[in-house]
C-alpha cells in the first residue's frame, strides 16, 4: 500500500511532465534552485563538522527550526498545499488508515523540496559523527526532525484546506483570521533585524529553541556531544513528543476528512434572505449583468476574497518594513501597490470562471461587454479603496504636498493596470483553483505560464505608467507641488486613456478568440 | 413530415426548412479524429435524437454546432445562419444545454436566470416575467433563493435548462438532458420540450437512453467513433426492432459477458 502510493505520486509527477512542457521547466528550475540551496547548506555543515560543538549546536538548531518552520507555514503562505494525494480521493478504498498515513508521509518527501530536506538533514549527521553515541544521536535527530517537517507541513495543510473550505467559514469570517497570518512576515522580520545584530541574543534564542518541538530533534546530538546526556535524552523525548503528537491530530484530521469530503456540507439556510441583489440595481444591459454577477462573486466567492486579504493591509506592512530601514518613502508607496493589487486581479477573472464560461458564450456575449461589465465591477470598489490606502501614509506622515503625485500614481496604476489585466485575461487563462475548492490548493498544471504572465504584466504595466512614475520622482526631487498635480492630472487621463484601450481591444481578442479561451478552461477544469 | 433527414452528402444544398444543417463536422484533438465528417439534417418542428456510445463524438458534434468549439473543418447552419461566419446571430436563435460545464452557481437559480436573459439583451421587465414563468414550470419556485451550488444534481439540469430557454430560441440544443434527472423532474422536463416542439420549436437532444429517444423524439441519429451511421425518422432507423436493438446491432457491441463467470455467487 505504501509503495503504491509512492508509486502513484511518481506515476502523477510524469504524466503531469508529459503533459506539458511548462510543468517540466519548472521542476528544473526548482530543481536548481534547491540544489544550489542544498549545496550551500551541506558544505556548512560539513565544515561544522570541524567546528567545536558548542559553536556548531546552536547553528543546527537555529538552521532546523527555520527549516521546520518554513514546512509548517509553507501551505499557507506559499498558497499551494500539494494535494495531488488528496485524503478524500482515497476515500472509497478499503485502506487502513495508518497505512493510508504512512504512505501520504513518505510521498510528502517526494518531490524538491522534500528531498532536499532529507539530503540536508543527513548532513546534519556528518556534523555529528564526532564519537559513535553522537552519531547515533545524530541520526535518531534528524530522522524525528524529518518526521516533524512532514507531519507538520501535512497537518497544517488538512487544517487551512479544512477552514477554507467548511462552509461556515466561507463567506467573509474566515478573512479575518488571515490577518495574524498575512501579518507575520513584518513581525518575524522585525524581529529577526533585531536578532541580527546580536550574536549573544542568536544564541540564547537558540538556546530557547532546543527546548522547544521546533529545535529539540536537532539540539539531541550537541547535548551528547558536550556529554549532557540528561538534557540530550529530555530533548529527545520532547522531540519524540511532538511528532507523536503532531501524527495523532494529523491521523484524527485525515479520519475526518475520509468519511466527510470537502466543501459537500450544504447549509441551505440562506434561501428567502436573497432577492436579485445587485441585478436589481446594475443597468440592464449584457455589461451591467456581468457586473452584477462579478460584484456577487467578489463578495461570495472565498477565491476572490482570499486575492484581496493583502489589500487593506499593504499600509501597514509597509509602515513596518520602512520603520525597519528609516526609508519612510516606502510607505508613501501604500496606495499604488495596492492599486497594483486591485488591479490585477481582473488577471484571473475569467480563470475563476471555468467552464460557466460557456455561458457567455453560448448567450453571445460581445467581448467588449465582458470585459466592461468585469472592470466595472473592480472598480466600484478599487477606486474608493485605492483613494483611501493611498491617503493613509500622509494622514500617518502629515507629508501632505506629496499627496497629489502618489495618488495620480495609485490611480494611473490603478486605471491602466485594470487595461491591461482586461486584455491579458481575454488572451492567457491561468491555472487557479477550480469553484468550490479550497484558495489555498495549489492546482497542478501549467505554473510556469502563469508566472511568466504575471512577470510579463508587471513589466508592462512598469511602461505603461513610466509618465507617473518619472513625475512623482520629479515632484519629490524637486519639492516642487506643480510636478505632483501633473502627476494626478497624467495618472487619471492617461488611465482613463488606457483603460478604454484595454478593454476595446481585450473585447475585440475575445471576441475573435472566445472558443479557443474557452478550450483552454476546459483543459484546466 | 416530408423534409428529408438523411445522411447528405457534403456540398449539398442547404435545405429551406432546416433549424440545424451540420455539413461535413470534424475535429481531431492531439491528432486523434474525435468527429470525422458528420452531416446531418434537422428539420424545423422536429424532436430530434441523437445517440451513440460513451466517446461517440456527440457532445463534440453539439459543441462544434453551437459555437463552443471551433472545428477543423466543415461549417453549422441554424436556420440557415451560419454558427461560425456570424455566430452572434446564430446564438441569439439557439438555446443551448451543454453537458458536464460548470454554471454560475454562487448565484441563486433566479439570479442565474436573470444573468441569462440580461446577457442576451432581454430588457428588465422581460427578465422579470420569463424568469418568474421558468422557476414556475420547472418547479423551482421554492428553491428560486437557494444558491444553484446547493441545488441537487436534478435541479441544477432543470435551472440550467430554465436559463438556456429564457430568450425564447427557435432551436433548443441539449446535450445529455436527463443525465442524473429523477423520474419526476425527467417528465416534468419532458413534457416542456414536448409543448415547445408542438408550438413550432426544435429540439436536438444526445442521450445514450434508448428508451427514452424511443418514446420522446421523432427523429433519430446515430453516431459512433465520431461517424453517422444512420440517421432518419425513429420508425426509418430501428425497422421492425426496437431502437435499443438496432442501436447495438449498429454499433457492434458485444453480447452477454461469458468472461466474468466468478461474478456468479
Amino acid at each position: 500500500m505504501v509503495a503504491h502510493l509512492i508509486t502513484l505520486k511518481l506515476v502523477l509527477l510524469r504524466n503531469g511532465l508529459r503533459r506539458s512542457v511548462g510543468q517540466l521547466v519548472g521542476l528544473i528550475i526548482g530543481s536548481l534552485y534547491g540544489l544550489g540551496l542544498l549545496f550551500l547548506a551541506v558544505l556548512g555543515l560539513i565544515l561544522l563538522r570541524l567546528a567545536d560543538a558548542a559553536i556548531a549546536e546552536p547553528i543546527v538548531v537555529l538552521g532546523g527550526s527555520a527549516l521546520l518552520a518554513g514546512w509548517a507555514f509553507a501551505p499557507i503562505l506559499v498558497s499551494g498545499v500539494d494535494l495531488t494525494l488528496d485524503p478524500g480521493r482515497f476515500a472509497l478504498y478499503p485502506i487502513p488508515l495508518s497505512r493510508l498515513l504512512v504512505g501520504q508521509a513518505l510521498a510528502g518527501i517526494i518531490g524538491v523540496p522534500g528531498a532536499c530536506t532529507a539530503v540536508a538533514l543527513a548532513a546534519t549527521v556528518v556534523t555529528w559523527a564526532r564519537d559513535p553515541l553522537t552519531f547515533i544521536a545524530g541520526i535518531v535527530g534528524a530522522a524525528l526532525a524529518l518526521g516533524l517537517c512532514v507531519v507538520v507541513s501535512r497537518l497544517v495543510a488538512s487544517a487551512v484546506t479544512d477552514l477554507a473550505t467548511s462552509r461556515r467559514f466561507r463567506e467573509g469570517s474566515r478573512m479575518i483570521m488571515m490577518v495574524p497570518i498575512v501579518l507575520l512576515g513584518p513581525i518575524v522580520g522585525l524581529a529577526i533585524r533585531g536578532m541580527e545584530t546580536n550574536l549573544e541574543a542568536m544564541r540564547s534564542l537558540a538556546q530557547v529553541l532546543a527546548w522547544t518541538p521546533l529545535g529539540a530533534a536537532l539540539a539531541v546530538p550537541g547535548a551528547v556531544a558536550e556529554g549532557h546526556l540528561l538534557e540530550a535524552f529530555a530533548k529527545l523525548l520532547i522531540a519524540a513528543a511532538s511528532l507523536a503528537v503532531a501524527a495523532w491530530a494529523w491521523s484524527r484530521a485525515l479520519a475526518r476528512a475520509l468519511v466527510t469530503p470537502a466543501s459537500r456540507a450544504s447549509s441551505g439556510s440562506k434561501a428567502g434572505r436573497r432577492g436579485l441583489g445587485p441585478f436589481g440595481w446594475m443597468p440592464a444591459s449584457p455589461a451591467g449583468a456581468v457586473a452584477a454577477r462579478a460584484l456577487i462573486y467578489w463578495v461570495r466567492d472565498p477565491r476572490y476574497g482570499t486575492a484581496l486579504i493583502i489589500v487593506p493591509l499593504v499600509p501597514v506592512i509597509l509602515f513596518f518594513s520602512s520603520a525597519q530601514q528609516h526609508q519612510s518613502d516606502v510607505f508613501l508607496l501604500s496606495g499604488p501597490l495596492a492599486a497594483f493589487l486591485l488591479a490585477w486581479s481582473l488577471a484571473t477573472d475569467v480563470s475563476y470562471d471555468s467552464t460557466a464560461f460557456s455561458l457567455h458564450l453560448t448567450a453571445g456575449v460581445r467581448g467588449r461587454a465582458d470585459r466592461w461589465g468585469r472592470a466595472l465591477a473592480l472598480l466600484t470598489f478599487a477606486v474608493p479603496a485605492a483613494i483611501v490606502i493611498a491617503l493613509v501614509p500622509f494622514a500617518v506622515s502629515g507629508r501632505w504636498g506629496l499627496l497629489p503625485a502618489y495618488m495620480g500614481l495609485a490611480l494611473g496604476v490603478l486605471l491602466s493596470g485594470s487595461g491591461l489585466a482586461s486584455v491579458v485575461s481575454s488572451r492567457f487563462t491561468v491555472t487557479v483553483p477550480l469553484p468550490g475548492e479550497s484558495p489555498f490548493k495549489r492546482p497542478p498544471g501549467n505554473a510556469t505560464q502563469t508566472f511568466l504572465v504575471q512577470i510579463g504584466g508587471l513589466l508592462t504595466l512598469g511602461l505603461l505608467v513610466l509618465p507617473e512614475i518619472v513625475l512623482v520622482a520629479l515632484s519629490v526631487g524637486t519639492g516642487e507641488t506643480g510636478y505632483g498635480w501633473a502627476a494626478l492630472l497624467v495618472g487619471v487621463v492617461l488611465g482613463s486613456a488606457l483603460f478604454v484601450l484595454g478593454i476595446t481591444l481585450g473585447g475585440i481578442w475575445l471576441d475573435r478568440r472566445g472558443p479557443e479561451v474557452y478550450a483552454s478552461l476546459v483543459r484546466s477544469g | 413530415m416530408t423534409l428529408p433527414s438523411y445522411p447528405v452528402p457534403e456540398g449539398a444544398g442547404y435545405p429551406a426548412g432546416s433549424a440545424l444543417s451540420i455539413r461535413g463536422l470534424a475535429k481531431s484533438f492531439g491528432g486523434k479524429p474525435a468527429v470525422n465528417g458528420i452531416s446531418l439534417e434537422v428539420p424545423t418542428g422536429s424532436f430530434y435524437g441523437l445517440v451513440g456510445p460513451n466517446g461517440a463524438g456527440k457532445t463534440t458534434t453539439l459543441s462544434m454546432a453551437t459555437g463552443l468549439l471551433r472545428p477543423d473543418a466543415g461549417t453549422a447552419l441554424v436556420l440557415g445562419i451560419d454558427v461560425w461566419q456570424d455566430p452572434l446571430g446564430a446564438k441569439r436563435l439557439m438555446g443551448v444545454l451543454p453537458d458536464g460545464v460548470r454554471l454560475f452557481d454562487r448565484l441563486s437559480g433566479e439570479q442565474l436566470i436573470t444573468y441569462a436573459g440580461l446577457l442576451h439583451g432581454l430588457d428588465r421587465a422581460t427578465v422579470a416575467a420569463r424568469t418568474r414563468d421558468l422557476l414556475e414550470a420547472f418547479d423551482l419556485t421554492a428553491d428560486a433563493r437557494t444558491l444553484v451550488v446547493d441545488y441537487s444534481a436534478g435541479m441544477t439540469k432543470k435551472i440550467a435548462l430554465a436559463a438556456s430557454l429564457v430568450h425564447a430560441p427557435r432551436l433548443l440544443v441539449l446535450d445529455e438532458p436527463f443525465e442524473s434527472v429523477d423520474p419526476v423532474s425527467a417528465a416534468n422536463i419532458r413534457a416542456i420540450l414536448t409543448d415547445y416542439v408542438h408550438s413550432g420549436g426544435t429540439v436536438i437532444v444526445s442521450s445514450h437512453v434508448m428508451d427514452l429517444v424511443q418514446r420522446m423524439c421523432d427523429h433519430v441519429a446515430v453516431v459512433a467513433q465520431g461517424q453517422l451511421l444512420a440517421a432518419g425518422t425513429v420508425d426509418e432507423v430501428r425497422g421492425e426492432s426496437t431502437l435499443e436493438d438496432r442501436f447495438v446491432q449498429l454499433v457492434g457491441g458485444h453480447g452477454p459477458a461469458e468472461g466474468l463467470s466468478w461474478l456468479r455467487t
